[in-house]
């Protein structure tokens, strides 16, 4: 047996995974696993050019070719309306282009064929004939006197702006900057990269002809959402519509979105009777699929003469890509990037945030992150500590002087929100304490008089995820609430369905975990499925760290639903007044005589073969959960970085990372989503990047030009924590899984900034690669 | 083109065009979909499978190559149907979330505690280095693969090993 096959798996218990076992064994089921009888397989033409216009298609010599059944081009989907289809952001987007091509990668043309080799052959045999136009590869150079035009078949839409947006007070925050006795600005650009889940989309089409039944199997984070998307984009009615995720192989984002591939699939398996399975290669999937933030960031902050933090200004200029399809709150259209003021008791702010139309790939998705609050959180701690920096002041120091305190909680922040618990010093005390701060100050300033080069990084984030409270969140009308359905069955072993959809997070065993406290059927005995639209309760799906906040609670409420139910059928069982039960894990007794008591399955079995006169049989529910307010989950992390003078390259010496994400349902699935994360985030901060070239060609579009990190490159992880449960969390959770990712690129940067702040250097834009670092030396004139 | 080959112990063939791939060989004709693809070009390692007992990428492998040899993949990890211990190794130090690069992670991890029983954290970091993971940090692969190596130890003392983790999930 395991170790901690002997535990019941309650909040707090570190128990081993549940879902292992099929992963251990090659025995995962995902996309590209699934194969289905009378099965077809697509390929997809994509666009050589970042813009031109399309003069021809000639698909005759690739519909000749061997196994080939059909050819499917923009002009067969427009003839079925399905040409365009709308974005998550209201936006629309082209399924298979009919007019121009808008970014290198845009989907042009689709073979349907016998086989995965039959349909990349005859792909290859289309003729595209293109006009080509100039491409825009910036905000500036979309806002360029005469700049091309990028969408241009939208009626009214005469530039390449998208929104303007804003958020805080102008006049307060003009006011208080002028009163102030310093002004520290940072210009950074958070640069385009990308999820790269190491599973790359697809999805196996299955439209039944008999029955018109499509089944859409999916790599969905949001199957439901993706559902109802499906029925308005296609009118095939909801109920003849079942999407199922299976195993993902990871998502961080990536695998929200609607892609035209899952449309063409499906329109083909309809049009042609047969199910159809389309597969995205890594290049495709790096240059065609959501991307993440292309952030061009201007941020000021206002100081008083004692140090402290007076006002935040900020503009930003986003780069959306040829369509507008930021997967985001409706209302929101820079995301949460309003929570900008951070873990600072800031008393004004204003933001400005202007998108545009760019000729690359759409996307803006939240890479590990609640909705650009990545964004926010790297430039708010990177200005924090150049402030520190250019005041003299430590940066640890700094920050403990303006942190909110955890008496002003909850906190009405300058743009708006309620934050609702943390106590940001402690953290920091435990992150400082945990790295020896002082001592390595010490440290720092030793090796520097001997003529090294190094720095200590820190950032203090705070997130705000777990969207959301629907009056105000919604993606495309859809209010983001979750939900959870629980059967419990005769024998007292039960099955636990949610809205939401694990791509390695570990629901399997977290939410079983969550009944198991709650209704005291051990973790073992719940099955915990998600991902079929068929079978789940309608939910929002999984990102934004949202699935513990909002799921986590539907679960922990149907679970006292039932808790109230059992009560009933134990007190008929029992023979005694409800009031005179007590509750404890696992069963009832009655007050003052513990022998007297029913266990849960005991009760179980009652509720289908004993029940009181006039109760209705079984002990099921479900509960949809709609958050009072967001969780706000907070830390501090501390870097240490050595730079090599004569070659740039930085090197990590030291991560500390406290985290408090409220209480912890399994300490260790929690630990290890911070180490993926703190690894994502050095990733971000040291080596991926996804660039373009003047003709708008994508730099970036396999595993050789983008890089990730490897076990070699990446640094351990040293982790503390501090526990401040969210106030109104039923079980006190805040979400975690992103909090690494937020927090860790602007310690990561900080450190190297701090290392190189002798020299008078400020700023280096992510990925801070060698060869920046080696550039800004020698402008500073330092050599070997 | 005819192929035969010794895949997991058993002799196994296929009647296949030239230019396919040994992971397509293993995935489409042979139904061993343990074995992954997540980049198609040797950049992630999620398809590593044990050719003569060394990894190799069966991405970027011919399975017209492997004719008359031997390859192992995740499927082949069971011994006499309980886990090995690389297998036990990550579910007991939580080396896997999502499990997508997870069997080629394991394939590298045996193929390295077969040469070195004893690997220092550094070597195993440096054995998995062709195999990306976007998921655990790489934390607990290394602490993963470290836990297979003293299972294995002990085992090489007592004579026995082996911790039973059930298919269908559970503990």
């Amino acid at each position: 047996m395991s170790s901690t096959a002997h535990l019941h798996g309650g909040i707090g218990d570190s128990i081993k995974r549940k879902e292992d076992g099929r992963f251990l064994r090659g025995k995962g089921n995902y996309i590209d696993d699934i194969t289905l009888p009378g099965m077809l397989h697509m390929a997809i033409l994509r666009s050589p050019h970042a813009h031109a216009r399309i003069k021809s298609i000639d698909t005759a010599a690739a519909g000749a070719k061997p196994g080939v059944i059909a050819v499917v081009t923009g002009e067969l989907m427009a003839q079925h309306k399905l040409a365009w289809m709308p974005t998550l952001s209201g936006d629309t987007q082209a399924v298979l282009a009919t007019d121009k091509v808008r970014f290198q990668g845009q989907e042009v043309a689709a073979v349907i064929a016998e086989t995965k080799y039959q349909a990349e052959d005859a792909r290859d045999a289309i003729v595209v004939e293109y006009d080509i136009l100039p491409a825009v590869i910036s905000p500036d150079g979309a806002k360029a006197t005469g700049a091309p035009l990028i969408r241009d078949e939208k009626e009214g839409q005469k530039d390449n702006h998208i929104y303007h947006w804003e958020s805080g007070d102008k006049g307060t925050t003009q006011a208080a900057f002028a009163k102030a006795a310093k002004v520290v600005r940072l210009h950074t650009f958070y640069p385009r990269c990308h999820p790269a889940p190491m599973e790359t989309c697809g999805c196996v089409a299955d439209v039944n002809p008999g029955t018109g039944k499509a089944t859409i199997y999916m790599t969905s984070q949001a199957p439901h959402a993706i559902r109802t998307v499906f029925a308005l984009v296609t009118g095939l009615p909801e109920q003849n519509i079942r999407v199922v995720s299976p195993d993902l192989g990871g998502g961080f984002g990536n695998k929200v979105p609607v892609y035209p591939g899952y449309v063409v699939a499906t329109a083909a398996s309809l049009l042609i009777g047969r199910p159809v399975k389309w597969i995205e290669d890594r290049s495709e999937n790096l240059i065609s699929t959501g991307f993440a933030r292309d952030y061009h960031m201007t941020g000021d902050l206002a100081v008083d003469k004692d140090g402290k933090m007076l006002a935040l200004r900020v503009h930003l200029d986003s780069d959306n890509g040829a369509f507008f399809s930021d997967a985001q709150p409706s209302k929101f259209k820079a995301g949460l990037f309003h929570i900008v003021t951070g873990s600072y008791d800031i008393p004004t702010a204003h933001i400005t945030a202007d998108g545009y139309y760019t000729n690359k790939a759409p996307g803006g998705v939240a890479y590990r992150c609640s909705f650009r609050v990545t964004e926010a959180s790297y430039l708010i701690e990177r200005l924090v500590t150049n402030a520190a920096i250019e005041l003299g002041i430590d940066q640890a120091e700094f920050r403990m002087k303006n942190f909110i305190q955890p008496e002003q909680m909850p906190y009405h922040s300058a743009t708006g929100w309620v934050y609702d618990s943390g106590d940001y010093p402690k953290a920091m005390n435990v992150a400082l304490e945990q790295l020896g701060y002082d001592e390595m100050r010490k440290d720092v300033e030793a090796r520097r008089k001997k003529g090294e080069v190094t720095g200590i990084g820190i950032a203090s984030f705070t997130e705000v995820v777990g969207a959301g409270h629907g009056a105000d969140f919604d993606i495309i009308g859809l209010r983001m609430f979750d939900s959870a359905e629980l059967r419990v069955h005769p024998t007292g072993k039960a099955m636990l369905r949610m809205g939401t959809k694990s791509q390695g997070q570990g629901h399997e065993t977290t939410f079983a975990q969550i009944v198991a406290e709650e209704l005291g059927i051990p973790a073992m005995d719940v099955a915990v499925e998600e991902g079929d639209t068929d079978t789940a309760p309608y939910g929002l799906g999984t990102y934004a760290s949202r699935s513990t906040p909002v799921a986590g609670a539907a679960t922990a409420m149907v679970s006292r639903k039932l808790r109230d139910k059992a009560r009933k059928i134990a007190s008929h069982l029992l023979e005694a007044a409800e009031e005179d039960l007590e509750w404890e894990r696992g069963k009832f007794y009655v007050k003052g005589s513990p022998d007297r008591a029913k266990t849960i399955q005991e009760i179980a079995f009652a509720a289908y073969t004993n029940l009181p006169e006039g109760m209705e049989a079984g002990l099921e529910g479900v509960h949809y959960y709609d958050p009072p307010n967001m969780t706000y989950p907070f830390g501090t992390y501390a870097v240490m970085v050595d730079v090599d003078k004569g070659t740039g390259q930085v090197k990590v010496r030291r991560m500390v990372a406290v985290d408090d994400c409220g209480v912890r349902i399994n300490p260790m699935v929690v630990e290890g989503q911070i180490h993926g994360g703190l690894a994502e985030g050095f990733a971000i901060a040291f080596m991926q990047l996804i660039t373009f070239d003047d003709d708008g060609n994508c730099i970036g579009s396999n595993f050789i030009d983008y890089l990730l990190p490897t076990a070699w490159e990446t640094p351990k992880f040293e982790t503390g924590e501090t526990v401040s449960p969210s106030p109104h969390h039923p079980l006190g959770a805040k979400g975690v899984g992103e909090s690494p990712t937020v927090g860790s690129p602007a310690a990561y940067v900080n450190a190297v900034i701090d290392a190189l702040s002798p020299y008078g250097i400020t700023n280096i834009d992510m990925p801070v690669t060698s060869d920046k670092v080696w550039a800004a030396l020698r402008s500073k004139g330092v050599t070997e | 083109m005819k192929v035969t080959m010794r895949i997991n112990g058993t002799e196994r063939g296929g009647d296949v065009e030239p230019r396919v791939l040994l992971v397509d060989f293993l995935r489409t004709n042979l139904l061993l979909t343990g074995t992954h693809v997540g980049c198609d070009t040797s950049g992630c390692g999620a398809c590593t499978v044990l050719l003569d007992g060394e990894p190799v990428k069966s991405c970027t492998m011919l399975a017209v190559q492997v004719e008359g040899r031997d390859i192992k993949t995740v499927e082949g990890l069971l011994q006499g149907g309980a886990l090995s211990p690389i297998q036990v190794g990550f579910h007991e130090e939580h080396g896997l979330q999502c499990g997508f690069c997870t069997p080629g992670m394991m394939m590298v991890g045996s193929a390295l505690l077969e040469r070195n029983p004893d690997p220092t954290d550094e070597q195993i970091r440096w054995a998995i280095s062709g195999n990306l993971c976007r998921c655990t940090g790489y934390m607990n692969i290394v602490k993963a693969i470290k836990h297979a190596a003293k299972m294995n130890q002990e085992a090489a003392k007592a004579g026995s090993h082996a911790e039973a983790v059930p298919a269908g999930g559970g503990e």
